[in-house]
Protein backbone atom coordinates (compact mmCIF):
# COMPACT_ATOMS: atom_id res chain seq x y z
CA UNK A 1 0.00 0.00 0.00
CA UNK A 2 1.42 3.70 -0.80
CA UNK A 3 2.27 5.68 1.70
CA UNK A 4 -0.51 8.90 0.44
CA UNK A 5 -3.51 6.06 0.81
CA UNK A 6 -2.92 5.73 4.51
CA UNK A 7 -5.65 7.02 7.10
CA UNK A 8 -4.99 9.27 9.85
CA UNK A 9 -5.13 6.02 12.07
CA UNK A 10 -2.60 3.82 10.04
CA UNK A 11 -0.01 6.45 9.53
CA UNK A 12 -0.02 7.69 13.18
CA UNK A 13 0.70 4.17 14.05
CA UNK A 14 3.45 3.57 11.44
CA UNK A 15 5.22 7.24 12.43
CA UNK A 16 4.99 6.00 16.16
CA UNK A 17 6.90 3.05 15.13
CA UNK A 18 9.54 4.93 13.63
CA UNK A 19 8.50 3.03 10.52
CA UNK A 20 8.16 6.20 8.30
CA UNK A 21 8.88 9.87 8.63
CA UNK A 22 6.79 12.18 8.59
CA UNK A 23 8.60 13.94 5.69
CA UNK A 24 8.56 10.29 3.77
CA UNK A 25 4.44 10.75 4.18
CA UNK A 26 4.43 14.30 3.18
CA UNK A 27 6.36 13.87 0.19
CA UNK A 28 4.13 10.57 -1.00
CA UNK A 29 1.32 13.03 -0.92
CA UNK A 30 3.33 16.00 -2.76
CA UNK A 31 4.30 13.56 -5.41
CA UNK A 32 1.05 11.88 -5.42
CA UNK A 33 -0.58 15.65 -5.76
CA UNK A 34 2.00 16.41 -8.64
CA UNK A 35 0.45 13.01 -10.64
CA UNK A 36 -2.49 13.45 -10.45
CA UNK A 37 -3.79 16.73 -9.74
CA UNK A 38 -2.82 18.03 -13.44
CA UNK A 39 -5.97 16.21 -14.48
CA UNK A 40 -8.57 16.61 -11.13
CA UNK A 41 -7.58 20.55 -10.35
CA UNK A 42 -8.25 19.56 -6.84
CA UNK A 43 -4.86 21.86 -5.42
CA UNK A 44 -5.16 25.59 -5.97
CA UNK A 45 -2.05 26.77 -4.09
CA UNK A 46 0.90 24.64 -3.18
CA UNK A 47 2.87 25.22 -0.29
CA UNK A 48 5.38 21.63 -0.84
CA UNK A 49 8.86 23.49 0.73
CA UNK A 50 7.22 24.85 3.85
CA UNK A 51 5.52 21.57 4.28
CA UNK A 52 8.48 19.50 3.81
CA UNK A 53 10.08 21.95 6.19
CA UNK A 54 7.56 21.45 8.54
CA UNK A 55 7.37 17.72 8.52
CA UNK A 56 11.74 17.42 8.86
CA UNK A 57 10.72 19.73 12.29
CA UNK A 58 8.19 17.54 13.99
CA UNK A 59 10.44 14.36 12.69
CA UNK A 60 13.59 15.92 14.63
CA UNK A 61 11.05 16.73 17.46
CA UNK A 62 10.04 12.85 17.48
CA UNK A 63 7.15 13.32 19.52
CA UNK A 64 3.93 11.76 18.20
CA UNK A 65 1.65 11.35 21.02
CA UNK A 66 -0.90 13.08 19.24
CA UNK A 67 -2.78 11.10 16.31
CA UNK A 68 -2.30 14.49 13.89
CA UNK A 69 1.83 14.65 14.50
CA UNK A 70 2.84 14.52 11.40
CA UNK A 71 0.21 13.81 9.01
CA UNK A 72 0.40 15.96 5.87
CA UNK A 73 -3.31 17.64 5.17
CA UNK A 74 -4.86 20.24 2.79
CA UNK A 75 -7.20 23.20 3.59
CA UNK A 76 -10.26 24.66 1.64
CA UNK A 77 -8.64 27.91 -0.09
CA UNK A 78 -10.62 30.13 2.59
CA UNK A 79 -8.56 29.28 5.43
CA UNK A 80 -6.23 31.69 6.42
CA UNK A 81 -2.46 30.92 7.26
CA UNK A 82 0.08 32.98 7.99
CA UNK A 83 2.45 33.62 4.84
CA UNK A 84 0.34 31.97 2.30
CA UNK A 85 -2.09 32.71 -0.52
CA UNK A 86 -5.32 32.41 0.98
CA UNK A 87 -7.97 33.67 -2.37
CA UNK A 88 -11.66 32.30 -1.62
CA UNK A 89 -10.51 31.24 -5.63
CA UNK A 90 -11.97 34.76 -6.49
CA UNK A 91 -10.01 36.82 -8.86
CA UNK A 92 -11.16 40.26 -6.35
CA UNK A 93 -8.33 38.61 -3.85
CA UNK A 94 -5.74 36.71 -6.72
CA UNK A 95 -4.50 39.88 -8.78
CA UNK A 96 -2.09 40.39 -5.88
CA UNK A 97 -2.70 37.15 -4.11
CA UNK A 98 -3.65 37.89 -0.60
CA UNK A 99 -0.73 36.59 1.67
CA UNK A 100 -2.56 35.79 5.18
CA UNK A 101 -0.84 37.80 8.06
CA UNK A 102 -2.26 35.18 10.42
CA UNK A 103 -3.72 31.95 11.19
CA UNK A 104 -7.09 30.53 11.49
CA UNK A 105 -7.82 29.09 14.83
CA UNK A 106 -8.25 25.67 13.16
CA UNK A 107 -5.10 25.68 11.03
CA UNK A 108 -3.60 26.60 14.35
CA UNK A 109 -5.26 24.19 16.47
CA UNK A 110 -4.17 21.65 13.93
CA UNK A 111 -0.14 22.70 14.04
CA UNK A 112 -0.03 22.77 17.37
CA UNK A 113 -1.16 18.97 17.39
CA UNK A 114 1.56 19.00 14.70
CA UNK A 115 -0.11 18.49 11.33
CA UNK A 116 1.46 19.46 8.62
CA UNK A 117 -0.56 21.65 5.81
CA UNK A 118 0.14 21.10 2.61
CA UNK A 119 -1.70 23.48 0.64
CA UNK A 120 -5.13 24.88 -0.24
CA UNK A 121 -7.91 23.47 -2.37
CA UNK A 122 -10.12 24.25 -5.19
CA UNK A 123 -13.87 26.44 -4.07
CA UNK A 124 -16.84 27.49 -5.36
CA UNK A 125 -15.21 31.32 -4.82
CA UNK A 126 -16.37 32.56 -2.17
CA UNK A 127 -17.82 29.00 -1.11
CA UNK A 128 -20.81 29.96 -3.18
CA UNK A 129 -22.09 27.10 -5.12
CA UNK A 130 -22.46 23.42 -5.09
CA UNK A 131 -19.91 22.14 -7.95
CA UNK A 132 -16.48 24.43 -7.34
CA UNK A 133 -17.90 25.54 -11.34
CA UNK A 134 -18.16 29.57 -10.03
CA UNK A 135 -14.32 29.11 -8.71
CA UNK A 136 -11.09 31.88 -10.39
CA UNK A 137 -8.95 28.47 -11.15
CA UNK A 138 -11.73 26.79 -12.93
CA UNK A 139 -13.71 23.21 -12.04
CA UNK A 140 -12.17 20.53 -10.28
CA UNK A 141 -13.38 17.06 -11.66
CA UNK A 142 -14.59 13.49 -9.82
CA UNK A 143 -12.31 11.21 -9.72
CA UNK A 144 -14.72 8.68 -10.17
CA UNK A 145 -16.29 10.20 -13.43
CA UNK A 146 -13.62 12.95 -14.88
CA UNK A 147 -16.90 14.38 -16.74
CA UNK A 148 -18.42 15.08 -14.02
CA UNK A 149 -18.15 17.58 -11.00
CA UNK A 150 -16.97 17.15 -7.94
CA UNK A 151 -19.45 19.07 -5.57
CA UNK A 152 -18.46 21.84 -3.83
CA UNK A 153 -18.30 24.08 -2.39
CA UNK A 154 -15.42 22.06 -1.02
CA UNK A 155 -14.92 20.04 -3.92
CA UNK A 156 -11.25 20.22 -4.07
CA UNK A 157 -11.08 18.74 -0.54
CA UNK A 158 -13.24 16.28 -1.17
CA UNK A 159 -11.63 15.00 -4.67
CA UNK A 160 -8.03 15.22 -3.01
CA UNK A 161 -8.45 12.58 0.21
CA UNK A 162 -10.62 10.27 -2.34
CA UNK A 163 -7.60 10.28 -4.77
CA UNK A 164 -5.35 10.72 -2.00
CA UNK A 165 -3.30 13.79 -2.56
CA UNK A 166 -3.80 14.21 1.42
CA UNK A 167 -4.13 12.31 4.50
CA UNK A 168 -7.14 14.71 5.56
CA UNK A 169 -8.68 17.94 4.80
CA UNK A 170 -10.38 20.89 5.77
CA UNK A 171 -13.75 22.34 4.26
CA UNK A 172 -16.36 24.51 5.32
CA UNK A 173 -20.11 23.92 5.62
CA UNK A 174 -22.59 26.61 5.27
CA UNK A 175 -25.54 24.91 3.19
CA UNK A 176 -24.38 21.77 2.43
CA UNK A 177 -20.67 22.27 1.35
CA UNK A 178 -18.87 19.34 2.75
CA UNK A 179 -21.49 17.19 2.86
CA UNK A 180 -22.65 16.60 -0.89
CA UNK A 181 -18.80 17.21 -2.55
CA UNK A 182 -18.29 14.48 0.33
CA UNK A 183 -20.74 12.15 -1.18
CA UNK A 184 -20.14 13.02 -4.80
CA UNK A 185 -16.42 11.78 -4.24
CA UNK A 186 -17.16 8.94 -1.65
CA UNK A 187 -15.22 10.04 1.62
CA UNK A 188 -16.64 11.18 5.06
CA UNK A 189 -17.56 14.74 5.56
CA UNK A 190 -18.89 16.45 8.66
CA UNK A 191 -20.88 19.28 9.15
CA UNK A 192 -21.05 19.81 13.37
CA UNK A 193 -23.20 21.69 15.28
CA UNK A 194 -22.81 25.51 14.62
CA UNK A 195 -20.40 26.80 17.36
CA UNK A 196 -18.67 23.70 17.76
CA UNK A 197 -15.77 25.00 15.49
CA UNK A 198 -14.19 28.24 15.34
CA UNK A 199 -14.86 30.24 12.64
CA UNK A 200 -12.01 32.65 13.16
CA UNK A 201 -9.35 33.22 10.49
CA UNK A 202 -11.58 31.68 7.78
CA UNK A 203 -12.61 34.02 5.11
CA UNK A 204 -16.96 34.48 6.01
CA UNK A 205 -19.70 33.52 3.57
CA UNK A 206 -22.46 33.77 5.46
CA UNK A 207 -21.74 34.12 9.66
CA UNK A 208 -25.13 32.84 11.22
CA UNK A 209 -24.53 29.44 9.22
CA UNK A 210 -20.93 28.87 8.57
CA UNK A 211 -19.31 25.59 9.69
CA UNK A 212 -15.97 24.11 9.85
CA UNK A 213 -15.59 20.19 9.47
CA UNK A 214 -13.40 17.81 8.27
CA UNK A 215 -13.03 15.72 5.56
CA UNK A 216 -11.77 12.26 5.76
CA UNK A 217 -11.00 8.59 4.84
CA UNK A 218 -12.74 7.14 7.70
CA UNK A 219 -15.43 8.06 10.36
CA UNK A 220 -12.27 7.57 13.28
CA UNK A 221 -10.62 10.01 11.34
CA UNK A 222 -13.24 12.51 10.87
CA UNK A 223 -13.51 11.91 14.82
CA UNK A 224 -10.15 12.50 15.31
CA UNK A 225 -9.49 15.86 13.02
CA UNK A 226 -13.17 17.21 14.73
CA UNK A 227 -11.85 16.39 18.49
CA UNK A 228 -8.49 18.32 17.60
CA UNK A 229 -10.13 21.51 15.70
CA UNK A 230 -13.86 21.46 18.01
CA UNK A 231 -13.87 23.62 20.82
CA UNK A 232 -14.68 27.27 22.43
CA UNK A 233 -12.34 30.22 20.99
CA UNK A 234 -12.41 33.04 22.39
CA UNK A 235 -11.81 34.72 19.16
CA UNK A 236 -14.98 33.41 18.33
CA UNK A 237 -17.97 34.42 20.39
CA UNK A 238 -20.34 31.80 18.78
CA UNK A 239 -18.60 28.51 19.59
CA UNK A 240 -19.72 26.93 22.50
CA UNK A 241 -17.78 26.24 26.05
CA UNK A 242 -19.31 22.62 26.14
CA UNK A 243 -16.11 20.35 26.57
CA UNK A 244 -15.40 18.43 23.53
CA UNK A 245 -16.11 14.65 24.03
CA UNK A 246 -13.75 11.79 22.98
CA UNK A 247 -15.35 10.76 19.75
CA UNK A 248 -12.73 8.66 18.06
CA UNK A 249 -12.89 6.59 21.42
CA UNK A 250 -16.50 6.19 21.93
CA UNK A 251 -17.02 4.56 18.50
CA UNK A 252 -18.67 1.44 18.55
CA UNK A 253 -19.93 -1.44 16.53
CA UNK A 254 -23.61 -1.57 17.34
CA UNK A 255 -26.56 0.51 17.62
CA UNK A 256 -28.16 -1.38 20.24
CA UNK A 257 -30.93 0.80 21.44
CA UNK A 258 -30.81 3.55 18.88
CA UNK A 259 -33.56 5.19 17.54
CA UNK A 260 -33.20 6.25 13.70
CA UNK A 261 -36.10 8.79 12.24
CA UNK A 262 -36.78 8.92 8.65
CA UNK A 263 -38.63 11.73 7.92
CA UNK A 264 -41.22 11.60 5.39
CA UNK A 265 -40.90 15.04 3.95
CA UNK A 266 -36.93 13.58 2.65
CA UNK A 267 -39.05 11.21 -0.22
CA UNK A 268 -39.48 14.11 -2.45
CA UNK A 269 -40.70 13.87 -6.31
CA UNK A 270 -37.51 13.70 -8.92
CA UNK A 271 -35.73 11.92 -6.20
CA UNK A 272 -33.31 9.25 -8.46
CA UNK A 273 -34.74 5.74 -7.60
CA UNK A 274 -31.27 4.44 -7.31
CA UNK A 275 -30.75 6.77 -4.31
CA UNK A 276 -34.02 6.61 -3.04
CA UNK A 277 -32.78 2.10 -3.27
CA UNK A 278 -29.71 3.10 -1.48
CA UNK A 279 -31.49 4.32 1.72
CA UNK A 280 -33.60 1.41 1.50
CA UNK A 281 -30.21 -0.81 1.85
CA UNK A 282 -28.78 1.38 4.41
CA UNK A 283 -31.72 1.43 6.75
CA UNK A 284 -31.35 -2.81 6.39
CA UNK A 285 -27.86 -2.17 7.85
CA UNK A 286 -28.74 -0.04 10.60
CA UNK A 287 -31.65 -2.40 11.82
CA UNK A 288 -29.32 -5.39 11.54
CA UNK A 289 -27.05 -3.38 14.21
CA UNK A 290 -29.53 -3.25 16.54
CA UNK A 291 -31.03 -0.14 15.62
CA UNK A 292 -34.90 0.92 15.01
CA UNK A 293 -36.31 2.80 12.93
CA UNK A 294 -39.38 5.38 13.21
CA UNK A 295 -41.18 7.75 10.72
CA UNK A 296 -41.20 10.87 11.84
CA UNK A 297 -42.75 14.35 10.40
CA UNK A 298 -40.38 17.79 9.52
CA UNK A 299 -43.25 19.25 7.96
CA UNK A 300 -40.87 22.69 7.56
CA UNK A 301 -38.19 21.12 5.82
CA UNK A 302 -39.76 22.13 2.98
CA UNK A 303 -39.29 25.77 3.25
CA UNK A 304 -35.65 25.30 4.19
CA UNK A 305 -33.81 26.14 0.85
CA UNK A 306 -36.34 28.63 0.16
CA UNK A 307 -34.57 30.25 3.67
CA UNK A 308 -31.57 29.73 3.36
CA UNK A 309 -31.63 31.71 -0.29
CA UNK A 310 -32.77 34.41 1.93
CA UNK A 311 -30.50 34.42 4.65
CA UNK A 312 -27.50 33.23 2.94
CA UNK A 313 -27.52 36.25 0.26
CA UNK A 314 -28.35 38.51 2.75
CA UNK A 315 -25.06 37.97 5.03
CA UNK A 316 -23.17 37.61 1.88
CA UNK A 317 -24.07 41.38 0.99
CA UNK A 318 -22.72 42.16 4.06
CA UNK A 319 -19.62 39.95 4.85
CA UNK A 320 -18.71 40.86 1.22
CA UNK A 321 -18.57 44.03 1.91
CA UNK A 322 -14.76 44.62 2.96
CA UNK A 323 -13.87 43.48 -0.58
CA UNK A 324 -13.12 46.93 -1.62
CA UNK A 325 -9.80 46.95 -2.89
CA UNK A 326 -8.43 49.17 -0.22
CA UNK A 327 -7.16 47.08 2.52
CA UNK A 328 -6.39 43.92 0.66
CA UNK A 329 -7.27 42.26 -2.82
CA UNK A 330 -7.71 43.03 -6.15
CA UNK A 331 -7.27 46.56 -7.82
CA UNK A 332 -7.76 47.92 -10.94
CA UNK A 333 -6.69 51.64 -10.58
CA UNK A 334 -3.07 51.30 -9.47
CA UNK A 335 -1.83 53.61 -11.79
CA UNK A 336 -1.48 56.97 -10.78
CA UNK A 337 -3.31 58.46 -13.53
CA UNK A 338 -6.24 56.43 -13.46
CA UNK A 339 -6.64 57.30 -9.73
CA UNK A 340 -6.96 60.91 -11.08
CA UNK A 341 -10.61 61.91 -10.44
CA UNK A 342 -12.07 58.59 -9.28
CA UNK A 343 -14.00 58.52 -6.78
CA UNK A 344 -14.11 56.19 -3.64
CA UNK A 345 -17.44 54.79 -5.31
CA UNK A 346 -15.64 54.38 -8.35
CA UNK A 347 -13.04 52.53 -7.00
CA UNK A 348 -15.28 50.15 -5.22
CA UNK A 349 -17.78 50.07 -7.69
CA UNK A 350 -13.93 48.50 -10.81
CA UNK A 351 -12.80 46.89 -7.98
CA UNK A 352 -15.97 44.69 -7.79
CA UNK A 353 -17.53 44.87 -10.56
CA UNK A 354 -14.10 43.19 -11.82
CA UNK A 355 -13.63 41.11 -9.01
CA UNK A 356 -16.37 39.40 -8.51
CA UNK A 357 -17.63 36.11 -10.56
CA UNK A 358 -21.71 35.69 -11.42
CA UNK A 359 -22.59 33.44 -8.40
CA UNK A 360 -20.93 35.97 -5.67
CA UNK A 361 -22.53 39.30 -7.71
CA UNK A 362 -26.03 37.60 -7.72
CA UNK A 363 -25.73 36.54 -3.86
CA UNK A 364 -25.12 40.78 -3.39
CA UNK A 365 -27.83 41.53 -5.38
CA UNK A 366 -30.69 39.32 -3.53
CA UNK A 367 -29.03 40.04 0.03
CA UNK A 368 -28.91 44.14 -1.05
CA UNK A 369 -32.77 43.69 -2.05
CA UNK A 370 -33.85 41.64 0.88
CA UNK A 371 -32.16 43.99 3.58
CA UNK A 372 -33.39 47.27 1.60
CA UNK A 373 -35.15 49.53 3.64
CA UNK A 374 -38.90 47.95 2.83
CA UNK A 375 -38.33 44.60 2.31
CA UNK A 376 -36.15 43.83 5.40
CA UNK A 377 -39.98 42.14 7.14
CA UNK A 378 -41.03 40.37 3.68
CA UNK A 379 -37.91 38.48 3.44
CA UNK A 380 -35.02 38.88 6.70
CA UNK A 381 -37.26 38.86 9.50
CA UNK A 382 -39.99 36.09 7.43
CA UNK A 383 -36.60 33.93 6.98
CA UNK A 384 -35.64 34.07 10.36
CA UNK A 385 -39.20 33.40 12.00
CA UNK A 386 -39.08 29.86 9.39
CA UNK A 387 -35.95 29.39 10.77
CA UNK A 388 -37.35 28.64 14.20
CA UNK A 389 -40.04 26.57 12.88
CA UNK A 390 -37.89 24.53 10.73
CA UNK A 391 -35.20 24.72 13.98
CA UNK A 392 -38.69 23.45 16.49
CA UNK A 393 -39.05 20.82 13.89
CA UNK A 394 -36.29 18.77 14.66
CA UNK A 395 -35.87 19.57 18.50
CA UNK A 396 -40.04 18.02 18.53
CA UNK A 397 -38.56 15.17 16.37
CA UNK A 398 -35.10 14.49 19.01
CA UNK A 399 -37.89 13.99 21.82
CA UNK A 400 -38.65 10.58 19.95
CA UNK A 401 -35.68 9.84 18.21
CA UNK A 402 -32.10 9.93 18.57
CA UNK A 403 -31.09 10.62 15.01
CA UNK A 404 -32.50 11.44 11.92
CA UNK A 405 -30.75 9.75 8.08
CA UNK A 406 -31.63 11.07 4.98
CA UNK A 407 -30.03 11.09 1.16
CA UNK A 408 -27.11 13.53 1.06
CA UNK A 409 -28.31 14.68 -2.86
CA UNK A 410 -31.41 13.59 -4.75
CA UNK A 411 -29.03 12.06 -7.00
CA UNK A 412 -25.62 11.34 -7.91
CA UNK A 413 -22.61 13.99 -8.93
CA UNK A 414 -24.27 15.53 -12.00
CA UNK A 415 -22.11 16.57 -15.27
CA UNK A 416 -19.74 19.40 -15.58
CA UNK A 417 -22.05 22.66 -16.91
CA UNK A 418 -25.08 20.79 -16.26
CA UNK A 419 -26.82 23.17 -14.09
CA UNK A 420 -24.48 26.99 -15.34
CA UNK A 421 -27.73 28.52 -16.54
CA UNK A 422 -30.21 27.61 -14.36
CA UNK A 423 -29.04 29.11 -10.88
CA UNK A 424 -32.33 27.44 -9.36
CA UNK A 425 -31.67 24.19 -10.13
CA UNK A 426 -28.08 24.37 -8.89
CA UNK A 427 -29.17 25.73 -5.56
CA UNK A 428 -31.98 22.19 -5.02
CA UNK A 429 -28.81 20.26 -5.07
CA UNK A 430 -28.80 21.31 -1.65
CA UNK A 431 -32.35 20.65 -0.63
CA UNK A 432 -31.74 17.50 1.91
CA UNK A 433 -29.01 19.87 3.96
CA UNK A 434 -30.36 23.13 4.66
CA UNK A 435 -32.92 21.57 7.09
CA UNK A 436 -29.43 20.89 9.42
CA UNK A 437 -28.08 24.02 8.36
CA UNK A 438 -31.40 26.01 9.59
CA UNK A 439 -31.73 23.95 12.86
CA UNK A 440 -27.96 24.83 13.78
CA UNK A 441 -27.79 20.39 14.33
CA UNK A 442 -25.01 18.72 13.29
CA UNK A 443 -24.97 16.47 10.18
CA UNK A 444 -22.53 14.22 8.37
CA UNK A 445 -22.16 12.53 5.06
CA UNK A 446 -20.83 8.92 4.76
CA UNK A 447 -20.19 6.97 1.75
CA UNK A 448 -23.23 4.34 1.44
CA UNK A 449 -22.61 2.70 -2.42
CA UNK A 450 -22.26 3.43 -5.85
CA UNK A 451 -24.99 4.09 -8.55
CA UNK A 452 -25.08 1.51 -11.69
CA UNK A 453 -23.11 4.00 -13.38
CA UNK A 454 -20.11 3.26 -11.12
CA UNK A 455 -20.84 6.84 -9.43
CA UNK A 456 -20.68 7.58 -5.39
CA UNK A 457 -23.91 7.89 -3.22
CA UNK A 458 -23.49 9.21 0.27
CA UNK A 459 -26.16 8.73 3.25
CA UNK A 460 -26.77 11.93 6.03
CA UNK A 461 -26.57 11.28 9.36
CA UNK A 462 -28.37 14.17 11.83
CA UNK A 463 -28.04 14.36 15.28
CA UNK A 464 -29.24 16.78 17.67
CA UNK A 465 -27.52 20.21 18.37
CA UNK A 466 -24.19 18.90 20.37
CA UNK A 467 -24.78 15.35 19.75
CA UNK A 468 -21.51 14.76 17.30
CA UNK A 469 -20.85 11.60 19.84
CA UNK A 470 -23.76 9.70 18.88
CA UNK A 471 -23.97 10.57 15.40
CA UNK A 472 -20.42 9.65 14.78
CA UNK A 473 -21.02 5.71 16.38
CA UNK A 474 -24.06 4.90 13.87
CA UNK A 475 -21.74 6.29 11.01
CA UNK A 476 -18.64 4.22 12.66
CA UNK A 477 -21.34 1.71 12.80
CA UNK A 478 -22.41 1.54 9.38
CA UNK A 479 -18.99 1.76 7.61
CA UNK A 480 -17.72 -0.50 9.51
CA UNK A 481 -21.07 -2.79 8.46
CA UNK A 482 -20.25 -2.02 4.31
CA UNK A 483 -17.66 -2.47 2.55
CA UNK A 484 -17.50 1.08 0.52
CA UNK A 485 -14.73 2.58 2.31
CA UNK A 486 -12.58 0.24 0.71
CA UNK A 487 -13.36 1.25 -3.12
CA UNK A 488 -10.67 3.89 -4.59
CA UNK A 489 -11.63 6.05 -7.89
CA UNK A 490 -9.00 4.44 -10.64
CA UNK A 491 -6.42 7.22 -11.70
CA UNK A 492 -3.53 6.68 -13.35
CA UNK B 1 -35.17 60.20 -1.25
CA UNK B 2 -36.10 56.49 -2.85
CA UNK B 3 -36.11 57.35 -6.47
CA UNK B 4 -37.05 53.61 -7.37
CA UNK B 5 -40.08 51.40 -6.22
CA UNK B 6 -40.12 47.72 -6.08
CA UNK B 7 -43.45 45.61 -5.89
CA UNK B 8 -43.13 42.85 -3.84
CA UNK B 9 -45.80 41.37 -4.73
CA UNK B 10 -44.66 41.14 -8.21
CA UNK B 11 -41.11 39.91 -6.88
CA UNK B 12 -39.80 40.89 -11.05
CA UNK B 13 -36.81 42.68 -10.94
CA UNK B 14 -36.67 45.01 -13.80
CA UNK B 15 -33.55 46.27 -15.36
CA UNK B 16 -33.79 49.59 -13.42
CA UNK B 17 -34.22 47.91 -10.33
CA UNK B 18 -31.20 45.56 -10.87
CA UNK B 19 -28.97 48.83 -11.51
CA UNK B 20 -30.34 50.67 -8.19
CA UNK B 21 -29.68 47.30 -6.38
CA UNK B 22 -26.25 47.18 -8.01
CA UNK B 23 -25.33 50.86 -6.91
CA UNK B 24 -26.03 50.18 -2.86
CA UNK B 25 -24.96 47.38 -3.52
CA UNK B 26 -20.89 49.10 -5.10
CA UNK B 27 -21.12 46.50 -8.12
CA UNK B 28 -20.47 47.99 -11.84
CA UNK B 29 -22.24 45.64 -13.69
CA UNK B 30 -22.05 45.29 -17.80
CA UNK B 31 -25.49 45.94 -19.43
CA UNK B 32 -25.11 42.10 -20.31
CA UNK B 33 -25.12 41.51 -16.83
CA UNK B 34 -27.71 44.01 -16.30
CA UNK B 35 -30.01 41.97 -18.45
CA UNK B 36 -29.27 38.25 -17.63
CA UNK B 37 -29.17 39.52 -13.74
CA UNK B 38 -32.93 40.92 -14.32
CA UNK B 39 -33.90 37.64 -15.47
CA UNK B 40 -32.12 35.55 -12.96
CA UNK B 41 -32.80 37.70 -9.68
CA UNK B 42 -36.22 37.16 -10.47
CA UNK B 43 -36.53 33.60 -11.26
CA UNK B 44 -34.81 33.41 -7.20
CA UNK B 45 -37.04 35.77 -5.87
CA UNK B 46 -40.23 33.63 -7.30
CA UNK B 47 -38.71 30.60 -5.45
CA UNK B 48 -37.56 32.46 -2.74
CA UNK B 49 -41.66 34.13 -2.77
CA UNK B 50 -42.68 30.39 -1.28
CA UNK B 51 -42.10 31.46 2.27
CA UNK B 52 -45.15 34.36 2.00
CA UNK B 53 -47.14 30.98 2.44
CA UNK B 54 -45.68 30.12 5.70
CA UNK B 55 -47.84 30.90 9.04
CA UNK B 56 -45.26 32.66 11.40
CA UNK B 57 -48.28 34.48 13.72
CA UNK B 58 -46.54 34.80 17.44
CA UNK B 59 -43.09 32.82 15.66
CA UNK B 60 -39.76 34.91 16.95
CA UNK B 61 -37.16 35.01 14.37
CA UNK B 62 -33.89 33.08 15.21
CA UNK B 63 -30.69 34.82 14.49
CA UNK B 64 -28.15 32.76 16.60
CA UNK B 65 -28.71 29.52 16.32
CA UNK B 66 -27.70 27.77 19.58
CA UNK B 67 -28.69 30.12 21.72
CA UNK B 68 -25.72 32.06 22.72
CA UNK B 69 -25.67 35.48 23.46
CA UNK B 70 -23.12 38.17 24.08
CA UNK B 71 -21.04 37.50 26.05
CA UNK B 72 -18.18 39.72 27.80
CA UNK B 73 -14.76 39.12 29.20
CA UNK B 74 -11.85 40.64 30.70
CA UNK B 75 -10.81 44.06 28.94
CA UNK B 76 -7.74 43.07 28.43
CA UNK B 77 -4.69 43.42 25.87
CA UNK B 78 -4.51 40.70 23.79
CA UNK B 79 -1.44 40.62 21.74
CA UNK B 80 -2.16 40.50 18.01
CA UNK B 81 -0.68 37.44 15.36
CA UNK B 82 -0.50 40.46 12.64
CA UNK B 83 1.38 43.17 12.75
CA UNK B 84 0.23 46.76 11.98
CA UNK B 85 2.92 46.43 8.86
CA UNK B 86 2.01 43.28 7.49
CA UNK B 87 -1.48 43.89 7.77
CA UNK B 88 -0.45 47.21 5.28
CA UNK B 89 1.39 44.87 3.25
CA UNK B 90 -2.00 43.62 2.12
CA UNK B 91 -3.05 46.64 0.36
CA UNK B 92 -2.87 47.04 -3.35
CA UNK B 93 -3.18 50.87 -3.00
CA UNK B 94 0.19 53.08 -2.11
CA UNK B 95 1.58 53.31 1.57
CA UNK B 96 2.24 56.67 2.62
CA UNK B 97 3.71 57.68 6.19
CA UNK B 98 1.68 54.35 7.28
CA UNK B 99 -1.50 55.04 5.57
CA UNK B 100 -3.38 53.78 2.34
CA UNK B 101 -3.51 56.21 -0.27
CA UNK B 102 -7.07 55.89 -1.23
CA UNK B 103 -8.97 57.88 -3.82
CA UNK B 104 -10.93 60.64 -2.75
CA UNK B 105 -14.61 60.78 -1.85
CA UNK B 106 -15.43 63.19 -4.41
CA UNK B 107 -12.33 62.77 -7.20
Amino acid sequence: MSLFSLTIGEAHKKLKAKEVTSEELTRACIERIEAVDATLNAVVHRNFDRALEEAKKVDAIGNFSSPLAGIPYLAKDVFSETGTATTACSNVLRNKDYISPFDSTTTKRLKSAGAISIGKTNTDEFTMGASTETSCFDVTKNPWDLTRVAGGSSGGSAAAVASDECIFALGTDTGGSIRQPAAYCSVVGVRPTYGRTSRYGVLSMASSLDTIGPMAKTVEDAALILEAIAGHDRMDGTTSEKPVEPYAKNLSKDLKGVCIGIAKEFMIDGMDPEIQKNLEEAKKVLVSLGATLKEISLPHTKYALATYYVLCPSEVSSNMARYDGIRFGHSPSLAPELMRGLTLNGHYENVRGEGFGPEVKRRIMIGTYALSSGYYDAYYLKAQKVRTLIKKDFEDAYTQVDLVISPVTPTPAFTIGAHSDDPVAMYLEDAFMDGAVMAGIPALSVPSGFAKNGLPIGLQIMGPQWGEEMMFRAAYAYEQATEWKAQKPLLS
Amino acid sequence: MRTVMYSLCMTTLTKVQVLHIAKLARLKLSDEEVEKMSKELTSILGYIDQLGGVNTDGIEPTAQVTGITSRLREDTVIPSDASPDALLECSPLPITSHQISTPHAHG
